[in-house]
C-alpha cells in the first residue's frame, strides 16, 4: 500500500457514488436505534428501490442532536430530516429530486452553526463498518504521509505545536508525553487506547468508536511510528458491544489494506493492534489501574513515579491516550500543528466534544472550538432548559467534576478555567439540571457512584467516601446538624489530599462545589428541615396531641 | 482460551467468554478457568468479585436493567427502579423467586441523551416511563 494506491482506493469509492443520483444517510448510533432507526433503513432502501431512481442509502454514526432522532440527511440537497418513523420513508424517497418534504424538516441552523467538527468531522458521512469509505475522506494519508515522509521525531513535534492537550480529563500536553514515551529506552513499547468510558453522562468516545473506527485506529499507528512502538491495546468497556464489533471489524479490514501488521506501507514499520474488554469498573479510567486490568488482574492503581510512559503495561514503556485524543491526531498530522493551534483558547486548544444531556432541549454530541461560553453551548446550541423550568447547574466532568451555577456561565470553556471554577473538564459530559434538581442529593448520587466505585486500595477513599455518603444521606433526610456540615469539609479536605488516584483525589468534588455555590440549600435541608426542589423525601416530625 | 495461547492475562477475556456463554460464573468455572491458565484462584476470584460485569450469581429468564447514570438519574431513573423493586417485591440486583426476572442496574450504557434509558433483555429503550416499565413487567410475567 502506497499513497497512489490510497487514492486509487479513494477515485474507486468516489466513482461508486458517483452511480448514485441521491445519498440518504440514516444515522443508526444507539440513541436513533433506540427509536427505530432500523427499520427505518429497511424500509428506506425499499422505498428507494421501488422508486427507481438511484439512491444510495447509507448507514452512518451519530449526526450529534440524538434529542430529534432517528435523523436522516439528504444529500445533494443537504436536507435534515428528524424524528422520522418507517412510515415515512416513501415520502423522502418520493421527494428526492424537489423540494424537501416540508413537515419532516428540522430547523437546527444555530444548532450547528457555532460548532467546529475535526474529531466529528466524519460522522454522518460515512459507513463505519467500511474502510473505503474513511479512506475516501483523506482517511489513512496522514498515517501513509508519515511513514514515508517524516521521521518520528517530526511526528511528536508537530503534536507539540499543536498543543494539543489529552481529553481524557487531566489534559496533560500530548506532546510532552509521546516525548517522554519516545525518549525512554527499551526495545518494546506500548501504545494504549483508553476507551473505558467510565463516566456516567458522556459517551463521545462510544460515539467515535461505534461512528469512525478507523480514525482511532489510524491516530494509534501514527502514535505507534512517533513513539517507536510495535503493539498497542484498545481498551473497551463491555458496556459498549456495538463499539467493540466495529473495532474489530476496523482492525480487521486495516489489517487486509496491510495498514496494521508488519511492514506497513513498504516500511520497516510494523504495528498491530489488540482489543481489551473492560468490565465495569469505573477506577480503571485510571491509567495504571487500566493498565493493570490489560495484564489480567484487578484494577487497582499504583503509585506513580514511575509513570507508565517509563514503566507501564508488562514494565514497558507505555504510551495511554483517551480515544478523543487519538482521534484528534490524523488531522492533526494531515494538516499540521499550526492549523489546529489556531483554534481554541490561549491555553486549550483545538475543538472539545461535549455531551450534552440532562434537562436541556437538544440533548446529543457536540463539538466547539476550546473558549466558547457555556452560555452559548447551554442556551444557544442546547436550545436551553425546556418546559418553562430555570436552570440552575451544569455538571461537567462526571462523578470527579463539579456543579457550575447560572452566574459562571459567560466564562470560556477551557480546562483552566473549569479547575478554577471547582470543576474540571473530564471526558465532556454536561449534564444540565433545573429547578427541579436537588443539589444535596445530586452530590450524595456521586459520592455513592465513587463509594461504590472506590477500589478499596487506600484507605481516604475507601472510608472516606463511604463517612460522606452517610453524613450526605443524613442531610437529605433532614436528620442533618451544622456540625455535620463542618465534619463534611474536614472529611473532603483530607481525602482530597490524602488519596493514591486520580479517583479518590478528585471524589469530594461535587461535594466541594455543590457547598461552595449551593450552600444554601445544605442550610435549607438542615435547618429548616425542607428540600427547596421537593426531592429529598423529608419526614416532618409530627407533632402528637395529647 | 486458544485464541490468546492461554496467556495469563487474558483471565479476564476468557471470563467474559465464560459468561456469555453461560450467563454467569459459578465456582466450577471459575475453578475451570483459573487452573487452565495457570492463574491462582485467589486472583481469579479477586477479578470476578472486583469487576461489576461478572455476576455469580444465574441470570433470570428475562432482565430489566435500569441506566443509573447520571443524565438517567437527573431524569428520574430512581423512581423507574422504584417502581419496578415495588412490582417484583425485589431489590435491585436480585431475581424474582421464581427465576422469571433479574432487575439489575447499569451503570451507564452511553445513550445519555433519551435518557431515563433502560434495557429489556438487551435491547435499549430510550425515555421510558413508570407505565412503560410496568407494562413490560406484565407481559413478561404472562409469558
Amino acid at each position: 500500500m502506497n499513497i497512489e494506491e490510497l487514492e486509487q482506493i479513494a477515485e474507486s469509492v468516489r466513482q461508486e457514488n458517483a452511480k448514485y443520483d441521491y445519498e440518504v444517510n440514516v444515522c443508526m448510533d444507539l440513541a436513533c436505534a433506540s427509536q427505530g432507526a432500523g427499520q427505518l433503513r429497511e424500509a428506506l432502501a425499499k422505498a428507494a428501490e421501488a422508486s427507481g431512481k438511484k439512491v444510495l442509502v447509507r448507514r452512518t454514526g451519530c449526526m450529534g442532536p440524538c434529542s430529534s432522532g432517528p435523523l436522516v440527511r439528504v444529500d445533494p440537497q443537504d436536507a435534515l430530516y428528524h424524528h422520522v418513523k418507517a412510515d415515512r420513508a416513501g415520502a423522502i424517497v418520493s421527494s428526492l429530486g424537489g423540494a424537501p418534504v416540508p413537515d419532516l424538516q428540522c430547523d437546527l441552523n444555530e444548532h450547528f452553526e457555532s460548532q467546529v467538527r475535526v474529531v466529528l468531522e466524519n460522522a454522518g458521512h460515512i459507513d463505519p463498518e467500511k474502510i473505503d469509505d474513511y479512506i475516501a475522506r483523506d482517511g489513512y494519508k496522514a498515517l501513509l504521509t508519515a511513514l514515508t515522509e517524516m521521521t518520528p521525531n517530526a511526528v511528536v513535534q508537530q503534536i507539540t505545536e499543536s498543543g494539543l492537550r489529552g481529553r481524557g480529563g487531566g489534559g496533560y500536553p500530548t506532546g510532552l508525553k509521546w516525548g517522554t514515551v519516545a525518549k525512554a529506552s527499551g526495545d518494546l513499547k506500548y501504545v494504549v487506547c483508553n476507551g473505558d468510558e467510565g463516566d456516567p453522562g458522556a459517551f463521545m468516545d462510544r460515539s467515535v468508536m461505534e461512528g469512525d473506527p478507523h480514525r482511532v485506529i489510524e491516530g494509534m499507528a501514527l502514535a505507534a511510528y512517533a513513539v517507536g512502538a510495535s503493539k498497542g491495546f484498545i481498551y473497551v468497556r463491555a458496556e459498549y458491544p456495538i463499539a467493540v464489533a466495529r473495532l474489530t471489524a476496523g482492525l480487521r479490514d486495516a489489517r487486509r489494506r496491510g495498514l496494521l501488521g508488519n511492514n506497513i506501507c513498504g516500511t520497516p514499520f510494523g504495528f498491530d493492534i489488540e482489543i481489551r474488554l473492560g468490565a465495569g469498573a469505573f477506577v480503571c479510567g485510571e491509567e495504571t489501574a487500566l493498565l493493570a486490568s490489560i495484564e489480567g488482574r484487578r484494577g487497582t492503581p499504583k503509585p506513580r513515579p514511575p509513570y507508565p510512559a517509563v514503566s507501564g503495561l508488562f514494565g514497558k514503556p507505555t504510551l495511554i491516550n483517551n480515544v478523543e485524543t487519538f482521534a484528534n491526531i490524523a488531522p492533526i498530522v494531515r494538516n499540521g500543528g499550526k492549523w489546529f493551534s489556531g483554534m481554541g483558547s490561549e491555553r486549550s486548544k483545538g475543538t472539545k466534544v461535549f455531551a450534552l444531556t440532562g434537562k436541556i432541549t437538544h440533548t446529543g454530541l457536540v463539538e466547539v472550538p476550546m473558549g466558547i461560553s457555556l452560555r452559548k453551548i447551554i442556551e444557544g446550541i442546547g436550545g436551553g432548559v425546556p418546559g418553562g423550568h430555570t436552570f440552575k447547574a451544569v455538571q461537567t466532568g462526571g462523578p470527579s467534576g463539579g456543579c457550575i451555577p447560572a452566574e459562571m456561565l459567560d466564562v470560556g470553556v477551557s480546562y483552566d478555567a473549569l479547575v478554577k471554577m471547582g470543576s474540571i473538564m473530564g471526558s465532556g459530559g454536561m449534564i444540565v439540571m433545573d429547578d427541579t434538581s436537588c443539589m444535596v442529593n445530586v452530590a450524595r448520587f456521586f459520592i455513592e457512584f465513587c463509594m461504590s466505585e472506590s477500589c478499596g486500595k487506600c484507605i481516604p477513599c475507601r472510608a472516606g467516601t463511604a463517612q460522606m455518603f452517610n453524613l450526605l444521606t443524613r442531610i437529605c433526610h433532614g436528620q442533618g446538624t451544622m456540625s455535620d456540615l463542618e465534619l463534611l469539609e474536614e472529611l473532603c479536605d483530607t481525602i482530597k489530599e490524602t488519596s493514591l488516584c486520580g479517583l479518590g483525589m478528585t471524589a469530594p468534588n461535587p461535594v466541594l462545589s455543590t457547598l461552595k455555590y449551593f450552600k444554601n440549600e445544605y442550610l435549607e435541608h438542615i435547618e429548616r428541615k425542607r428540600c427547596p426542589a421537593g426531592v429529598c423525601n423529608i419526614e416532618v416530625p409530627v407533632e402528637v396531641l395529647a | 482460551m486458544r485464541k490468546n495461547g492461554f496467556a495469563r492475562y487474558a483471565l479476564i477475556e476468557t471470563l467474559h467468554t465464560v459468561q456469555s456463554s453461560f450467563g454467569y460464573l459459578d465456582d466450577d468455572a471459575i475453578r475451570f478457568v483459573a487452573r487452565s491458565l495457570r492463574v491462582p484462584l485467589s486472583q481469579a476470584y479477586g477479578v470476578v468479585t472486583f469487576y461489576h460485569y461478572f455476576s455469580l450469581k444465574p441470570p433470570g429468564k428475562h432482565t430489566l436493567t435500569v441506566c443509573a447514570g447520571t443524565a438517567c438519574y437527573i431524569k428520574g431513573a430512581d423512581k423507574l427502579i422504584a417502581a419496578a423493586e415495588k412490582r417484583l417485591g425485589i431489590a435491585k440486583g436480585q431475581t424474582t423467586a421464581d427465576g422469571n426476572i433479574s432487575l439489575m442496574e447499569a451503570r451507564c450504557v452511553g445513550a445519555c441523551s433519551r435518557a431515563p434509558v433502560a434495557l429489556c433483555d438487551g435491547e435499549v429503550a430510550g425515555e421510558v416511563s413508570e407505565e412503560q416499565v410496568l407494562a413490560q413487567l406484565e407481559r413478561w410475567a404472562v409469558a
